[in-house]
């Protein structure tokens, strides 16, 4: 039995199952992107152990194809099974062992990549420092304690907590935060406009005067979810259904509150991710060809702060000259209009490095192959026109 | 007579070359419009001289580089532009603008007869039609126009352009521009100071008032429309500029200073030459023009005329000509079994290749880049790289088989080229994210190279099919020749797809962080790749024979075909900058027809003429 499985998962003939599988794929979600956007396929065909189908419905869904973690996994299955029973020394076959011995550095890094690596963005108006990026998804609930002068203590809970729901009691809070309904996408209308059975969305702050409807889930290229919740703070015990609630949204500025005599602002943004040094832009700049809307460059002019390192000095991120730093890389991805802000794409990949093992390594093997086979061809093809 | 037979094939076929890469030349005493055509002038962000200029306005206009006239005449481009920039009433009386929409022709209320030209006179009734159509398609994004609404909207920008390029050297209808302008600067003291004291509420002559106002008004109408920038920077004198200026913008400049660019002064007075007709005055001020040029702006100078030649001599029309005699040569060879034309269709070939080499070249250095910059020039490596490897079989096989395939390719790659030249300059500058010459030299030469390598798989694959179900000649021998070939350029096409494919991905990983993004231009290059290790394994696996191979490599080329257009078409990700529509039916016809192919491929043996009976080859 077990060497059957054996004789399977290494056959060639799964190779080429795997292979295939991996076309249709790769090609059903090229087409997929028409319609869904590049990163709602990414997540559904190829950093997906199974598709499902039909997409992000509440109701029943079948398996209808293996996703992109499932093939590369058993593809790196496969080529390290066939190679440990299969390999045997010799000049001939040198190239082949290199090239996938290559390809599974590849595969491992891939799949390395697609579990640790992190990006974020950095927006930055001229003059504005930043010592953080910002998810382009995820949010978070921030609660700010601004009692002390000198720093803010803010607590920040990530938005899979806040989607499970039920009440949390972070430590550095003298309060608890129940959440009472959370929305991955919500509209937040004026209450007058809302109809006349419209009801506001909590009892404090800005949701006293808005109605709150749940909206479906956002796919199309350029428009993204807005996340709402209701929550309630309370001082602990069992949530009684008089105490207050706010309505925290991202569409919504920071609101005030206090509790114990000590101020506090809450709100709800994007996910940040701090780091031990800051960015300060001086000047965007946007050049064009002459005569041409063209674009020929965009450039960002920015000081890099490190006090930990003891690190201050200007660096110019843009177009295809990144800044790395301390394992990420900056670089230009957009700005906004009229030059009021840049863009960075701020990307943390801590296996980046397999793909150029991987890309020398086959390299190396497909060459010595291509040569080894056709000097051989071209050898006997004239000892055979000289007999 | 027979060893020198292939000699004397080549050299009719570099005496047709030659003949027809004459230059020609004016009589004379006439204009002299090749001068005209050799000045450069700035424009679309690059260094150009008036005859591409003329060239890509007249194939935004006109859909071709040349104007046919209703008394059957031809002029060359730049005629047509020195006519339109010098001399617009007679211009405007040309058939220059094509509308092959019916329902735009219905909008005019005309029917739709053999004539698909019409003169910018004959439109100009329905300018405020034309206007508010074609600027409400404009408002809609390109991929869902409807066919009249893309008809209006180009119709639109081609009488927009037109316009422009008249009004770019001298105010149309002008008569005595030159004079004018001198006026204009010898009064400019005292319009000058009617101004400051109209301004401090003093007396002012209102009349030198008027007329600088007037001249004012007029070069900065000018500046606007101006289409191309013909004056250089001034380099030292009252106020050094760095760019390059339109006539309007210019002579803007010498209200401000005082000062009369001699570029702006020439190109004033040869228009009223030309539009007086005197050919000696215009000849002369050409000569000034050029002779400062070359002084003052070498570079400029040097590449417009460069490109000027490149222009007339047509390289790639030359290189298409000529695959089409090598194939016709080596399909004769095979009729006759004859060695001798096989050699000489081999040597043809060679002659095509330098054409298009040079072609390759002169691109590369007008552009100063990698040969591989937009969709047009993808299309002209492709033939490219496929004739060397082409060339390379022929020299070890020696059987017409490499000649054929490279021949053909070579020739329908510059086709595709030459249809994908319809939107304009083809030189055109780089978007930001491509300004990288190191990149676009290694990533994108070597994933060229790899179509290369698939196209010319597949076509192999299909002269393997045609041979063996169509005819008898498919022997043992030539069938595993034919096989050997096939699985040779695969492996070359593996190694190229997977190596072009990774550095793309290490571009992406240098220039924004991260090795792959899921873009579906990265991923039309992971089909190839996948499907270049698919037809590997399986034939190592014993999985397919001679006939799988050959099938599976024809998909390889349908599969190319997807990556390289298909893909685009998407209209979505990071590598969509070529964005093709009209494309569409053509690349769904190729990929049908290589499906039909696959399955005639597919008959079985013996319904193959060549392997009925015992003596076929053990294909599968």
């Amino acid at each position: 039995m077990a060497r059957r499985f054996l004789d399977f998962i290494s056959s060639l003939k799964l190779t080429i199952v795997c292979l295939s599988a991996a076309m249709v794929l790769v090609f059903v979600g090229t087409l997929a992107q028409v319609s869904f956007g590049i990163h709602e396929v990414q997540e559904r065909y190829f950093q997906s152990l199974i598709v499902w189908w039909p997409a992000g419905s509440q109701g029943l869904a079948l398996p209808v194809f293996p996703g992109g973690h499932l093939i590369g996994g058993v593809l790196l299955v496969n080529l390290v099974a066939a190679h440990l029973r299969r390999f045997r020394w010799s000049w001939s076959k040198l190239g082949i062992h290199l090239t996938h011995a290559g390809l599974i550095i590849m595969l491992a890094g891939g799949l390395f990549t697609d579990l640790f690596s992190v990006e974020s963005f950095m927006r930055l108006a001229p003059g504005e420092t930043k010592n953080y990026s910002e998810d382009f998804r995820a949010i978070e609930l921030a609660l700010i304690d601004g009692s002390d002068k000198d720093f803010d203590h803010v607590t920040a809970i990530p938005e899979g907590r806040l989607k499970r729901g039920g009440t949390i009691a972070p430590g550095s809070l003298p309060f608890q935060i129940t959440v009472r309904s959370f929305y991955q996408n919500a509209q937040l209308q004026p209450l007058e406009q809302a109809g006349a059975n419209a009801a506001p969305a909590a009892t404090r702050g800005a949701g006293a005067h808005i109605a709150l409807s749940s909206m479906p889930h956002a796919t199309a290229e350029n428009s993204r979810d807005s996340a709402g919740a209701v929550i309630e703070i309370s001082s602990g015990g069992a949530p009684s259904p008089a105490s207050d609630t706010w309505l925290v949204s991202a569409q919504l500025e920071p609101q005030t509150f206090s509790f114990a005599g000590k101020p506090y602002r809450l709100v709800m943004r994007q996910a940040r991710y701090y780091k031990p040094f800051s960015l300060t832009l001086q000047k965007f700049t946007h050049e064009r060809y002459a005569g041409t809307q063209i674009a020929k460059n965009f450039a960002s002019r920015a000081v890099l702060n490190d006090p930990e390192r003891n690190e201050r000095r200007d660096v110019l991120i843009s177009m295809n000259h990144p800044l790395r730093y301390r394992g990420e890389t900056f670089f230009q991805s957009g700005f906004e209009e009229n030059e009021a802000a840049t863009i960075l794409q701020v990307v943390y990949n801590p296996s980046f490095i397999a793909p150029y093992l991987a890309c020398v390594i086959v390299s190396a093997g497909l060459l010595f192959q291509l040569t080894y086979h056709f000097a051989g061809f071209l050898r006997r093809r004239k000892s055979r026109s000289a007999k | 007579m027979k060893r020198y037979f292939p000699w004397i094939v080549l050299a009719g076929a570099v005496l047709w070359v030659a003949s027809s890469s004459r230059m020609p030349k004016s009589a004379p005493g006439d204009f002299d419009i090749s001068a005209f055509g050799k000045l450069p002038v700035l424009s679309e962000g690059r260094n150009k001289p008036f005859d591409t200029v003329a060239r890509n306005a007249l194939l935004i206009l006109r859909g071709k580089q040349t104007l046919r006239l209703d008394d059957g005449r031809t002029l060359s481009a730049t005629r047509w532009l020195a006519d339109a920039m010098f001399n617009a009433p007679l211009a405007d009386s040309y058939p220059a603008f094509v509308i092959n929409n019916p329902e735009v022709l219905g909008l005019f209320g005309w029917e739709q007869n053999d004539r698909k030209y019409f003169s910018f006179s004959e439109l100009q009734p329905f300018f405020e039609r034309i206007g508010i159509q074609g600027q409400h398609a404009e408002k809609i994004e390109p991929a869902k126009r409807t066919p009249f609404q893309t008809a209006t909207f180009n119709l639109l920008n081609s009488l927009v352009v037109y316009q422009r390029l008249k009004n770019s050297l001298r105010p149309e209808g002008a008569k005595d521009f030159s004079g004018e302008i001198a006026a204009g600067v010898k009064t400019l003291p005292a319009g000058l100071e009617a101004i400051k004291r109209r301004a401090k509420n003093e007396m002012f002559d209102q009349g030198a008032f008027d007329s600088f106002a007037k001249l004012t008004a007029l070069c900065e109408t000018m500046a606007e429309m101006g289409y191309v920038l013909p004056v250089p920077p001034s380099r030292g004198g009252a106020a050094p500029r760095e760019e390059w200026l339109s006539m309007g913008a210019s002579l803007l400049q010498t209200i401000s200073t005082g000062e009369l660019s001699p570029v702006a002064g020439a190109y004033a007075r040869a228009g009223d030459a030309y539009q007086a007709g005197d050919p000696a005055q215009f000849n002369r001020q050409l000569g000034e023009l050029s002779g400062w040029m070359a002084k003052n702006e070498p570079q400029a100078s040097g590449h417009a005329a460069y490109e000027f030649l490149f222009n007339r001599l047509e390289p790639f029309y030359q290189a298409m000509g000529l695959y089409v005699l090598a194939f016709l040569v080596v399909c004769a060879s095979w009729l006759g079994a004859s060695r001798s034309l096989a050699s000489a269709a081999f040597y043809v070939l060679i002659l095509a290749f330098a054409i298009h080499t040079f072609g390759l070249g002169s691109r590369m250095y007008l552009q100063g880049r990698p040969p591989v910059t937009n969709l047009y020039s993808s299309a002209v490596f492709i033939g490219w790289g496929t004739v060397i490897i082409g060339l390379i079989l022929e020299k070890i096989f020696r059987d017409g088989v490499g000649s054929a395939c490279a021949a053909a390719i070579g020739f329908l790659t510059l086709i595709i080229a030459h249809h994908l030249a319809g939107s304009g300059d083809t030189l055109e500058m780089l978007q930001a994210m491509l300004d990288t010459n190191i990149w676009l030299a290694t990533h994108v030469v070597t994933i060229t190279l790899g179509y290369s390598a698939m196209f010319l798989a597949g076509t192999l694959a299909i002269i393997y099919v045609l041979r063996g179900v169509f005819t008898r000649s498919l022997t043992k021998e030539s069938a595993q020749s034919l096989a050997r070939m096939t699985y040779g350029v695969i492996c070359f096409a593996t190694l190229f797809s997977f190596v072009g494919t990774v550095l793309g991905g290490i571009w992406a990983d240098q220039s924004w962080g991260r090795f792959w993004g899921w873009d579906p231009k990265e991923n039309g290059a992971l089909l190839i790749v996948l499907w270049c290790a698919i037809i590997l394994h399986a034939r190592l696996g014993g999985l397919i024979g001679q006939r799988g191979l050959m099938v599976m490599a024809i998909f390889g080329s349908a599969i190319t075909s997807f990556s390289w257009f298909g893909v685009n078409m998407l209209g979505v990700g990071l590598h969509s900058y070529g964005f093709m529509n009209r494309a569409v039916p053509w690349l769904a016809g190729f990929v049908v027809s290589q499906l039909v192919l696959m399955a005639i491929a597919s008959l079985p043996l013996d319904r193959w003429r060549s392997f009925r009976g015992a003596r076929g080859p053990s294909a599968r």
